[in-house]
C-alpha cells in the first residue's frame, strides 16, 4: 500500500478533526509522508465538516483528495457521507454511522432530508458499511467516542500494528478518556472483523 | 533535526520563533488566528491580541523601529484596516526585521470577500513570499526576516486558507537570537515622514525594488523543475501542489518570491517550453505582470479567477472535462448559532418586533439565515454601528424606531467605538446592540479587552463596555441578560422610541466557554401529546430542535440540547418539559408578536 487517502465527513462538534489528527500521526509513525487538510471557521457551528488525510510512501503534494480518489470515507452522519460520495474510489470502502441529524435547512422546512440515505449510498457504492450509532453508543457508553470507534473500524483495513494506534490515541485524547477511547477503538476493530 | 506535523499557521509561527522574533501582534481572524495562538506559547516572544489589525501592525512596527524583529498576522480583510501604517512603513523601512502575514481566503470559507492581498505587496512596493506547504511556510518566514533586514523593507508572507489549515511535516530547528544591538539612534530623515523626508524615501523605494528584482532572479526559492518541454506551468503558493499532482511530467517554474517577479527567468522558461500556463488562485497577479513584460502565456483564460483551486478544478479547466455527477442534490448544512447561544434571544425579539437590523462580523452574522432571517445589512467590522447613522440620516432620523445596529464585544473594541462617537457627536438617535458573550467567539474564543485575560493567559484590566459607552456620551445604556426575552423586548421597545441614542448591552457568555468550564445541562423534552405541531419552537433556529414530519410533532435532539428554553418560550401550549416538569411562561404574550 503505497498511498492511502482517507476522507472524514461529519458535522461540527462530532470530533472529525481529532480523528484526522490521529490518522495523520499514525501515518507518520508507519513511515508515510502525510498531509491533512481541514476547513474550520464557520463550519464549527454545526455545519458540515470534512477533513482529508493523505498518506504516501513518496511525497504527498496536494493536501486535498481528488474526486474518486478516496480509499476510505469515514462518515459520522449519513447525510454527510452521501454529500462526499463522489470522492470515493471505485474500489474504496465507506464506513458510516447511520446517525441522522437534520440540518437547519431541513428543520426549518426549506429542504428535505432524503428518506433512504443508506440505500442510496449503497446503490451508488456497494462497498459501504453502516453501523448503528445507537447500539455503538450503548456498547461503548459515551457518544463522544464514536470518532475513535470509526478509527478502530478503519484500522482493520490497515496493516499497522495495534500498539502504534494505541500510542497515538493515548497522546491525542484527554487523559481521563484514554480507557474509554481504547475500548471504542477495539469495538470498532471488532465490528469489522465480524 | 526532529520533524513534526504542523499546520501552515503553526509553521509560520515556528519560523518566526526560530528567526528570533521578539514581538508579535494580531487581531484574530480566520484563517490566520492560530499563528498568534502558536507563537504565544514561546516564552521568548512577547505576543498580544491587539484590539484591531491597525493597532497590531503599529505595535509590530514599533518593535521593528526599536531594532527587534517583529511579526503581525491577519486575515486578508484585516489588512484593509491596517493599510495606513503598512504603506508608509514601506517608505521608512526598519531596524529589526518586519514580517506581515496575510492569510487570504480563496473560496470565502469564512470571509465576506475574496480579495487577493498579493496586490497589496505590489501596491506598497514590498517583497512577497508565497509558501506552498508547511515546511516552506516555516522556511520562507525565516528567510523573510533576512530579506527584510538586508533590503531595509517590510515583507509580506502570503498564506491562504488551504495552506494555513493544512498540516504537513516540518523539520524543526533551534531559535537563533538576534545579535544584541544598542537602542537605535535618532534618524528623523528616515522615520519622520514629513513631505521633505518622504520624497527622498520615495526614490529609495524604487531603488530597493530594482535590487529586489535582482534577488528574485537569483534566489533558489524561485526554481525550475524540468520535465516535458511541451507543457509547462508557472505556479506560486498552494497551486504548486495541485499542478505537480495533476501533471507530474510537465515542467514547472515554481515561484516562492513573487514581488518583484524574476522576469528574466520567466522569459527564459517560456522560451524553452511550448505551452505555458500560469496557475494561481484568484487574481492574475503573476500573469498580468508577465504579459505586461511582453511575454505571452496562458492563465486566467483557462484557470478560474474565482474560488479555490484544487486538482479537480485544474484538470477540468485545462482538459475541458465535463463530468456528470451521479449524485443527487443533498440538503445543505450551513453553520448555525449553537444550542443555548445567548445571541438567539436577541434575534427572536428583533424578529418579533419586525425591526430592520444592521449586523456585523461575528457569530451573530448567522442570524441572517432562516428561520431567524433577522439581519438586513452587513459590511465589515464596526459597520454594525456606523451604517445605522447613515441609514437614519438619509431618512431624516424618521426611521430610528425601525432600524437598529448590532456589534459583538470584540467587534466593539475593534472598531465599534468610533462609530458610536459619531452617533453621539452628530446627534443620532439610533438604538444599538452590543452582543457581549465575553469572548471572540467566531474565530474560536480568543481573549479581548473585555475578558480580563491576555493572549498569554495572564489576567489583566477588564474594560467595561458600559463605561466606555457612557464615557463617549451615550446617556441611555442598558445591560441585560438576553435569555429573559420579555424584559429584553420591553427595553428594546423603549429604546427605539427614545429621543436619544441608546445602547443595549446583551451580556451572557458564549456556550463554548460554558462547555469548556464543564457546566452541566439538562436537555428539554417535548411532550408529544401536548405538541400541536405549530413549529413556533422551530423558528428559534436551534440545531437541537427539529420537526418530525411523520408524527407532525417537534422533537429535541437530546445530545445537543442544553436546556436554554428558548424554544419552550415560544410554545403556545406549554408542551416542553424539563426534569419531567412542564415549562410554562406567564409572560409568553409579551414575547410573541409586536
Amino acid at each position: 500500500m503505497n498511498e492511502k487517502n482517507i476522507l472524514i465527513a461529519g458535522v461540527g462538534g462530532q470530533g472529525v478533526i481529532l480523528a484526522s489528527e490521529i490518522l495523520s500521526e499514525v501515518g507518520i509513525k508507519a513511515g508515510y509522508d502525510v498531509k491533512k487538510s481541514e476547513i474550520h471557521g464557520m463550519s464549527q457551528r454545526g455545519g458540515s465538516v470534512t477533513s482529508d488525510v493523505r498518506w504516501n510512501k513518496e511525497k504527498v503534494y496536494s493536501p486535498t483528495i481528488s474526486k474518486k480518489s478516496a480509499d476510505f470515507i469515514l462518515g459520522f452522519e449519513k447525510l454527510e457521507t452521501l454529500r462526499s460520495i463522489d470522492m470515493i474510489k471505485p474500489d474504496g470502502v465507506i464506513i458510516s454511522s447511520d446517525y441522522h441529524l437534520d440540518p437547519m435547512t431541513v428543520s426549518a422546512g426549506n429542504q428535505i432530508y432524503p428518506e433512504d440515505v443508506e440505500e442510496k449510498i449503497k446503490k451508488i457504492h456497494s462497498r459501504s458499511y453502516f453501523f448503528s450509532n445507537e447500539e455503538v453508543i450503548k456498547k461503548i457508553g459515551n457518544p463522544k467516542a464514536i470518532n475513535i470507534f470509526i478509527v478502530g473500524a478503519l484500522s482493520y483495513f490497515m496493516d499497522i500494528d495495534k500498539e502504534l494506534w494505541f500510542d497515538v490515541i493515548k497522546n491525542k485524547v484527554p487523559p481521563k478518556t484514554v480507557e474509554l477511547n481504547i475500548k471504542a477503538f477495539e469495538e470498532g476493530y471488532n465490528i469489522v472483523k465480524k | 533535526m526532529p520533524k513534526k506535523l504542523l499546520s501552515g499557521n503553526e509553521a509560520i509561527a515556528r519560523g518566526a520563533y526560530e528567526a528570533g522574533v521578539k514581538v508579535a501582534a494580531a487581531y484574530p481572524g480566520t484563517p490566520s488566528t492560530e499563528i498568534l495562538e502558536t507563537i504565544a506559547k514561546y516564552n521568548e516572544v512577547y505576543a498580544e491580541w491587539a484590539p484591531n489589525e491597525k493597532v497590531a501592525v503599529e505595535v509590530a512596527i514599533g518593535s521593528a523601529f526599536a531594532g527587534k524583529r517583529s511579526l503581525c498576522a491577519m486575515k486578508h480583510v484585516g489588512l484593509n484596516v491596517a493599510a495606513d501604517p503598512f504603506f508608509t512603513l514601506s517608505y521608512t523601512g526598519i531596524e529589526g526585521g518586519f514580517v506581515l502575514v496575510s492569510a487570504d481566503d480563496p473560496g470565502m470559507h469564512s470571509s465576506q470577500n475574496e480579495q487577493d492581498n498579493r496586490n497589496y505587496a505590489r501596491f506598497a512596493k514590498i517583497p512577497l513570499f508565497e509558501p506552498s506547504d508547511s515546511q516552506e511556510a516555516k522556511d520562507f518566514t525565516k528567510l523573510a526576516y533576512q530579506v527584510s533586514e538586508n533590503f531595509d523593507t517590510p515583507v509580506m508572507v502570503r498564506s491562504t486558507t488551504r495552506l494555513s489549515h493544512s498540516k504537513g511535516l516540518v523539520e524543526l530547528e533551534d531559535r537563533t537570537e538576534q545579535e544584541a544591538k544598542e537602542f537605535p539612534k535618532r534618524q528623523e530623515k528616515k522615520y519622520i515622514t514629513i513631505p521633505a523626508h518622504a520624497r527622498p524615501l520615495r526614490v529609495k523605494v524604487e531603488r530597493r525594488l530594482g535590487k529586489l528584482k535582482e534577488y528574485s532572479e537569483k534566489t533558489d526559492i524561485n526554481r525550475v523543475e524540468w520535465g516535458d518541454k511541451d507543457l509547462g506551468f508557472i505556479v506560486s503558493g498552494i497551486s504548486y501542489n495541485y499542478v505537480k499532482e495533476c501533471y507530474p511530467y510537465a515542467s514547472v517554474l515554481k515561484l516562492g518570491f513573487t514581488n518583484p517577479l524574476p522576469i528574466d527567468r520567466i522569459r527564459e522558461f517560456v522560451k524553452k517550453v511550448e505551452k505555458v500556463i500560469v496557475v494561481e488562485e484568484n487574481d492574475p497577479f503573476i500573469e498580468n505582470e508577465i504579459k505586461a513584460n511582453g511575454i505571452m502565456v496562458d492563465g486566467k483564460n483557462i484557470i478560474p479567477n474565482m474560488g479555490e483551486l484544487n486538482t479537480d478544478v485544474i484538470k477540468k479547466s485545462i482538459e475541458g472535462i465535463k463530468e456528470v455527477s451521479k449524485k443527487e442534490a443533498v440538503p445543505v448544512r450551513p453553520p448555525a448559532l449553537c444550542p443555548g447561544c445567548p445571541h438567539r434571544g436577541v434575534f427572536i425579539v428583533l424578529r418579533e418586533l419586525g425591526l430592520r437590523v444592521v449586523g456585523d462580523i461575528g457569530c451573530y452574522t448567522l442570524g441572517v439565515l432562516p428561520p431567524l432571517s433577522a439581519l438586513d445589512w452587513q459590511v465589515c467590522m464596526g459597520g454594525g454601528i456606523s451604517l445605522v447613522q447613515g441609514i437614519a440620516k438619509a431618512w431624516d432620523d424618521k426611521i430610528s424606531d425601525k432600524v437598529v445596529g448590532m456589534v459583538g464585544d470584540s467587534t466593539f473594541f475593534h472598531s465599534g467605538i468610533t462609530g458610536l462617537i459619531d452617533i453621539v457627536y452628530n446627534k443620532g438617535l439610533s438604538t444599538l446592540f452590543i452582543l457581549d458573550n465575553s469572548t471572540t467567539a467566531m474565530t474560536g474564543t480568543q481573549e479581548n479587552p473585555g475578558t480580563g485575560r491576555t493572549l498569554k493567559g495572564e489576567s489583566t484590566k477588564q474594560l467595561s463596555i458600559k463605561k466606555i459607552c457612557e464615557a463617549v456620551g451615550v446617556e441611555e445604556v442598558y445591560e441585560i441578560d438576553p435569555y429573559y426575552l420579555d424584559n429584553l423586548k420591553e427595553i428594546v421597545k423603549n429604546a427605539i422610541s427614545s429621543p436619544r441614542p441608546t445602547v443595549i448591552i446583551c451580556k451572557n457568555s458564549c456556550m463554548l466557554l460554558k462547555f469548556r468550564a464543564g457546566e452541566k445541562f439538562t436537555p428539554l423534552k417535548v411532550n408529544s401529546e401536548k405538541c400541536i405541531g405549530c413549529k413556533a419552537c422551530i423558528s428559534v433556529a436551534c440545531p437541537a430542535i427539529t420537526y418530525d414530519k411523520k408524527n407532525k410533532k417537534a422533537f429535541i435532539v437530546k445530545e445537543l440540547c442544553v436546556g436554554c428554553e428558548m424554544c419552550a418560550k415560544m410554545c403556545p401550549v406549554a408542551a416542553f418539559e424539563k426534569d419531567g416538569k412542564s415549562l410554562t411562561y406567564p409572560n409568553i404574550h409579551k414575547i410573541r408578536g409586536k
